[in-house]
């Protein structure tokens, strides 16, 4: 048992302290997000430099062979900055998806290259129809034997369908999509998955910015023909693997969250020790005093859950792995929720107004609790792992 | 960052769990896990046996016949003895006044005094709360007026603690009025035989005798029985209250109890299934569970950084008495609703473990309606004792957040 993090940790953490202070304010971050790409390009290399875009990867590919607790270190920073860069979809979900599940050859291809900084992939499991549901696929990959056009004549797939409200969409260079190649709508099986390049015929992107500043769109694939090699994973079992990593992604986000509740805490504490009103500081007023404790408490045990999260998200038992990350979610998602319209509150009318950062944290936040499934859904699903038939285990640690 | 045991804390809960297994009296176990009336007779014995095995006092230091264990190791002791069904210590002997003891009293009132405390032979209790003085302790009026090499105290303690158990008190009293209220504090220890001392009985919510108002007239007591130095008190009784609150996230007890409810919701039945088949049930069970995960990664949180840096436990505890408390009293309130109309019941005699029940009784009602209800009801005192939530978030507000 053991809470503290390493010299290593430490000092990437105060990198990356650093890098938010002096690179990163409001102010810019603000232009970034109004910008045409949505985040900063340069921000982007530098990561590479740090060799944050090869932290999770094993090193053979190029990568630093880093934990889930080193993905949380990040993440807290990544929530505390508001940074905009696509870290999650890029490094965590597909970077984590492709290290987990595909072929050798295409470790070595894609690995490096995401650590490099070269190449930006999206996540694309998610169906209007299927609200969270990974499993709800109505895109569909026939097996096409004739000549192609791809992939100089060889058999390949042929995929139909729509993705949406794929995160980092509009800059990836390529997606992770699921399509179903049997089963029906619903079935945990049949599904396989596809990389597919950005610039494939056939696809086309409805892209727009989303309520915290970053950038997603719609995908559509109207027959896009894609090769045997850009299969991931067994075809017809990638449920599974795509599960695996969005559970690696659930757990990322939960630290995000909490590097927000924390800033907007701290944010909060200083409004109410600065406004004066009625001729004293507002934090005087017994009311206030104990909805900051409130937030305070929420903090430390959203830090805890996502704690857990990070240390069971790497775990090949599914069902504790599940029970790990849906709980902190869904936990998560509730003290987020407390702490963002809080924070607002207490900071009158300032919690309202775009000028000031705390509304922006507040925005993440809740974007946050709507991405990966929600807190009811997080909930419901680390519930039915009560049932006497699901075996859960009594306790996380 | 490592959740997991180490293999010696492992091998070390092993050696706990086995040890209670063997030597935990069965007859204790049966009523700590059906949750019935529990006797002073019932934790002296445990006493005695875990003193026996040294494990008397596990949170005290070695040299005064404690374990020097490590907060991990304590944490797992203390979670294996909720588990089994093991009766808590007295908290007011072991985790209260000894630690004030060790700290503040002369040497021969700690070589008389924690010996005794450890073997099981003198059961403390507490003198603190007064009718005028609850949340705001500091203007208690209990009164010590020095005559000669004794004191007379004169006053009225109440919401005591099983003093109708004790050999011993210790009181909080006032030995000065002048200056600010904290100023004027002692801290007394008082024989309870001593003449002029009258207890009656606070029958509580659920019907049962475990507190007590109890009167001082002229009570004689030595002077060398004073801990420390006269009007220092309140310090010692701030001391005092860290300790108190070390074990006020309560995970142990939260686990059993968690567990036993999972039990509970398995075996009843709601429209012709288990109630825990009841998505709108469990999922109440699985928010006071989210509660509970949480709450002990906070918990083990506070205590590896207090060993880390080698201090007391600070003003943190309160974030885990806070929600220890809505925890526990969350899950008796959902183990009593888990019995639906067969929580109304109340049979006094139902809380004595040789109770039999009217053949007629239904079955499910015999094994776990009894204690529900009234545990429920008791547990709303969690919120209120040992510093009620909103003194607790008084305290987070001024030492934790500045305000």
């Amino acid at each position: 048992m053991d809470f503290s993090y390493t010299e290593e940790q430490m000092a990437l953490q105060e990198t990356l302290q650093r890098f938010i202070a002096r690179d990163y304010d409001f102010e810019r971050r603000r232009a970034l997000a109004r910008s045409a790409l949505g985040y900063s390009a340069e921000a982007w290399s530098q990561y590479a430099e740090l060799g944050l875009l090869a932290l999770p990867f094993p090193e053979e590919f190029g990568g630093l062979n880093g934990s889930a607790v080193d993905i949380m270190l990040v993440m807290e920073l990544i929530g505390r900055g508001l940074l905009l860069e696509p870290f999650l979809s890029t490094v965590v979900l597909c970077g984590g998806l492709i290290r987990d599940a595909a072929s050798e050859a295409v470790k070595r291809s894609v690995l490096p290259q995401i650590g490099a900084g070269k190449l930006k992939l999206a996540l694309a499991c998610y169906e209007a129809a299927g609200r969270y549901a990974l499993s709800h696929v109505a895109c569909t990959a026939l097996a096409d034997r004739g000549a192609l056009r791809v992939n100089g004549g060889g058999a390949g797939w042929r995929l139909s369908g729509s993705k949406t409200v794929v995160l980092d969409a509009a800059s990836a260079d390529g997606f992770l999509v699921s399509a179903r190649l049997s089963g029906d709508v619903a079935a945990a099986d049949g599904i396989s998955l596809f990389l597919v390049k950005r610039d494939a015929p056939g696809l086309t992107l409805i892209a727009y910015p989303t309520q915290s500043g970053g950038r997603a769109a719609d995908l559509h694939l109207e027959d896009v023909m894609v090769g045997d090699d850009a299969l991931i994973g067994t075809p017809e079992r990638a449920l599974p693997v795509i599960e695996r990593a969005v559970d690696g992604g659930l757990a990322a986000l939960c630290a995000e969250a909490v590097g927000i509740i924390v800033s907007l805490n701290e944010a909060t504490l200083n409004h109410l020790k600065n406004r004066k009103q009625f001729g004293v500081a507002i934090g005087k007023f017994q009311a206030l005093q104990h909805r900051m404790a409130d937030m305070l408490i929420a903090a430390e045990q959203a830090r805890s859950m996502a704690i857990i999260a990070a240390v069971h998200a790497g775990s090949d038992d599914v069902t504790e792995r599940r029970r790990a990350v849906s709980g902190a979610k869904a936990y998560i998602g509730q003290a987020a929720r407390l702490v963002g319209q809080q924070a607002v509150q207490l900071h009158g009318a300032m919690g309202v107004v775009d000028d000031l950062i705390v509304s922006h944290y507040f925005k993440r936040l809740t974007m946050i609790d709507l991405s990966l499934g929600d807190a009811d859904f997080h909930l419901g699903r680390f519930s039915d792992l009560l049932r006497p038939a699901a075996g859960g285990p009594m306790s996380v640690t | 960052m490592d959740l997991k045991y180490t293999r010696e804390e492992a091998a070390f809960r092993a050696d706990v769990r086995a040890f209670f297994e063997n030597e935990l009296p069965a007859d204790i176990r049966a009523k700590t896990r059906l949750g019935k009336r529990l006797r002073k007779d019932d934790t002296t014995r445990w006493q005695e046996i875990l003193y026996r095995r040294g494990w008397g006092a596990v949170m005290w230091p070695q040299r005064f016949g404690g374990t020097d264990w490590s907060v991990v190791q304590q944490h797992i002791f203390e979670e294996e003895r909720a588990d089994i069904g093991a009766p808590p210590q007295n908290a007011f002997s072991l985790k209260m006044l000894a630690p004030v003891l060790m700290k503040f009293a002369n040497a021969a009132q700690q070589e008389y005094f924690l010996p005794r405390i450890i073997r099981g032979e003198d059961w403390w209790c507490q003198g603190y709360s007064e009718p005028g003085s609850g949340s705001d302790l500091a203007s208690l009026r209990t009164s010590a007026v020095r005559s000669g090499d004794h004191y007379l105290v004169n006053g009225q303690k109440t919401w005591n603690s099983y003093g109708q158990y004790a050999d011993w008190i210790f009181c909080l009293v006032r030995t000065a009025t002048e200056g600010r209220p904290q100023q004027g504090i002692s801290f007394l220890l008082i024989d309870m035989k001593t003449p002029g001392i009258t207890l009656r009985p606070i029958i509580t919510i659920d019907g049962e005798h475990e507190i007590n108002e109890i009167w001082f007239e002229n009570v004689r007591v030595p002077v060398h029985n004073l801990v420390g130095e006269e009007n220092k008190g309140w310090t010692y009784a701030k001391f005092l209250l860290t300790h108190e609150r070390t074990n006020n996230a309560g995970i142990g007890a939260c686990k059993r109890a968690l567990k036993k409810l999972k039990e509970i919701a398995a075996d009843q039945v709601a429209n012709g299934r288990p109630l825990i088949e009841d998505s709108r049930f469990r999922d109440r069970i699985a928010q006071v569970e989210l509660e509970l995960m949480a709450l002990e990664i906070t918990n083990l949180r506070v205590l590896s950084a207090t060993a880390n840096e080698n201090r007391a436990l600070g003003p943190e505890v309160s974030v885990l008495k806070i929600k220890g408390s809505e925890i526990i009293q969350q899950l008796a309130e959902l183990s009593m609703h888990a019995l639906g109309h067969d929580a109304l019941p109340y049979l006094r005699e139902a809380l004595e473990l040789n109770w039999i029940a009217e053949p007629k009784l239904a079955e499910h009602y015999r094994a776990y309606a009894p204690p529900l209800s009234g545990q429920y009801f008791n547990q709303r005192k969690t919120t209120i004792y040992a510093g009620s939530t909103e003194i607790q978030k008084n305290i987070i507000s001024q030492m934790i957040l500045g305000l």
